[in-house]
């Protein structure tokens, strides 16, 4: 792999840019991998890299039905948080972050992970002590919380609606660490630095049935003919119960649903933090390196693969934006998409070995699955490789609703679609 | 939008409606066995075009309706009311 330094940027200035090469292939598929990897999100490639790097598990393949960015990777709010409460999140997320610090690194590609600070409002004294209570167990987990008052608050962020006239904004609760990243640098990262230890990333290559041996699964069937696989790992969020059907897992704690986000033309430097509305409403915004503002806020409620979304939650999210900050009233919203999500029953992710040899699931992501990137990476490659969970995702099990130990995140029970 | 067509109301947008899930899970009896609890209430189809659904016309005329949805297209097939007798009373 070619390595990025100042060194080849310079050389490169003065060579007129003819360094740059692909960063990553387009093999024809071998007849045979130690593990293939179904789906090349984020979360695919970073399994692949992971299992090259950290298990020598070289012999990779991952399978793109699209392309490398055409799913999820590119269609979130790009949020990086670990402020998480309940034991099997808390310990998941906050390994994800640690990650992140050091993910551009570890990749020799710039991910542009920006710790900028997530600003949660609180609007109630309800609210407020909610919140305390959750940053508080955060800060005994040692991960990183603080509480802003309101003059801090007006310090930091002052064209906040402060005091609106019906719900004045008490304060904020605030991981500092947390923050946003390039979305596609992410994918793009991933499958450099995963190509580059030999790992085949094939695109346009469909995953159409599963080939059976006795009880196990030895490999898949793909529009681009039979591949042969020691172990399989699903990484198809959005997808996950069609697929688990077709590889006879029946079915699972999911509903997918549709999550919107909005890009809105690009501004100077207005929004310097990840400013999240809660409670009341539901609204995030950043502000990406490019000027754009992204935000977002509710599911469109309602079981959908339809890639896009409906106008009433549109509605519902700008109207939450003219709550907090109605300096923005005039800017425009460039574009609209939405999302394929897996709405677990508690909210929360699952990344283990399944009842069926040779099959390992990574799946139900909720909101959850941009941020979660690096380590869910990072513990499915540790469990598709030693066939055991990582520390950090031993709580992730699909046998934790059998066993009712549900990850309830947000205490709302069984429904997905209010995760 | 979602135009939903309630059999009392006519056509209504879908802002008036509650989401409830999935119509096809039934609940098993209070004493059934203990796996049968964790499908009903875990364990759902999610499937990728027509879906049986439950939507609760809140803001209207607050019954409870079976939609037939396609997941992929939201084409709706038909709506009706999910209390049987009364379904019976008007069909």
């Amino acid at each position: 792999m070619q390595r990025y330094n100042l060194l080849s940027v310079i050389c490169g200035g003065l060579t007129g840019q003819k360094h740059w090469q692909r960063v990553w292939g387009h093999p024809e598929p071998k007849p045979h991998y130690d593990v293939v990897i179904v789906g090349g999100g984020g979360h695919g490639l970073a399994t692949a890299y992971y299992l090259a790097k950290e298990h020598k598990v070289r012999n990779v393949a991952v399978l793109e039905k699209g392309w490398l960015g055409g799913g999820n990777a590119g269609r979130n709010t790009t949020i990086v948080r670990s402020n998480y409460m309940i034991e099997g999140n808390t310990e998941f997320y906050e390994h994800s972050m640690k990650l992140w610090e050091n993910l551009s690194h570890d990749l020799n590609y710039n991910v542009m992970f920006s710790q900028r600070a997530h600003v949660n409002l609180v609007f109630s004294p309800a609210q407020r002590d909610a919140m305390a209570r959750r940053y508080n167990i955060m800060r005994l987990n040692g991960i990183d919380g603080e509480f802003w008052d309101r003059d801090t608050l007006r310090r930091r962020i002052p064209h906040l609606n402060h005091d609106h006239g019906r719900f004045p904004i008490l304060g904020a609760y605030v991981q500092p660490r947390a923050g946003t990243a390039r979305h596609d640098a992410v994918n793009w990262g991933y499958a450099r630095a995963a190509t580059a230890l030999g790992v085949d990333i094939i695109q346009g290559c469909e995953v159409t049935g599963f080939i059976r041996k006795g009880g196990a699964l030895t490999g898949v069937e793909t529009s681009k003919g039979e591949i042969l696989a020691d172990r399989i790992g699903l990484a198809v969020a959005g997808s996950s119960s069609l697929m688990a059907h077709k590889a006879g897992l029946g079915k699972l704690p999911i509903e997918s649903h549709v999550l919107q986000a909005y890009v809105s033309e690009p501004l100077k430097p207005v929004v310097d933090q990840v400013i999240v509305f809660g409670g009341v409403g539901h609204f995030y915004i950043s502000q990406s390196d490019k000027g754009g503002l992204i935000f977002g806020g509710d599911l469109d409620h309602y079981n959908s693969y339809a890639q896009k979304g409906n106008l009433p939650v549109y509605e519902h999210v700008i109207a939450a934006c003219m709550q907090v900050l109605p300096c923005l009233g005039r800017v425009r919203v460039l574009r609209q998409w939405a999302g394929l999500v897996d709405m677990s029953m508690d909210g929360s992710p699952f990344i283990t070995k399944t009842e069926i040899p040779g099959l390992y699931l990574n799946a139900g992501w909720c909101y959850g699955g941009f941020k979660a990137t690096p380590a869910s990476g990072h513990t499915f490659a540790h469990t598709i490789a030693r066939d055991a969970p990582h520390p950090a995702n031993a709580g992730l099990t699909l046998s934790r609703y059998r066993e009712g130990r549900q990850i309830d995140e947000s205490g709302r029970g069984p429904v997905p679609k209010l995760h | 939008m979602l135009r939903i067509p309630c059999p009392f109301c006519g056509p209504r947008d879908e802002t008036e409606f509650s989401y409830e899930g999935d119509a096809s899970v039934t609940y098993p009896a209070l004493d059934a066995p203990e796996e049968d609890w964790f499908e009903a209430v875990f364990l759902r189809d999610n499937p990728r075009g027509p879906h049986t659904e439950l939507w609760h016309h809140a803001n209207g005329c607050r019954a409870f309706l079976v939609v037939e949805r396609d997941t992929l297209s939201h084409e709706i097939r038909s709506a009706r009311l999910a209390h049987g007798p009364t379904r019976e009373a008007l069909e």
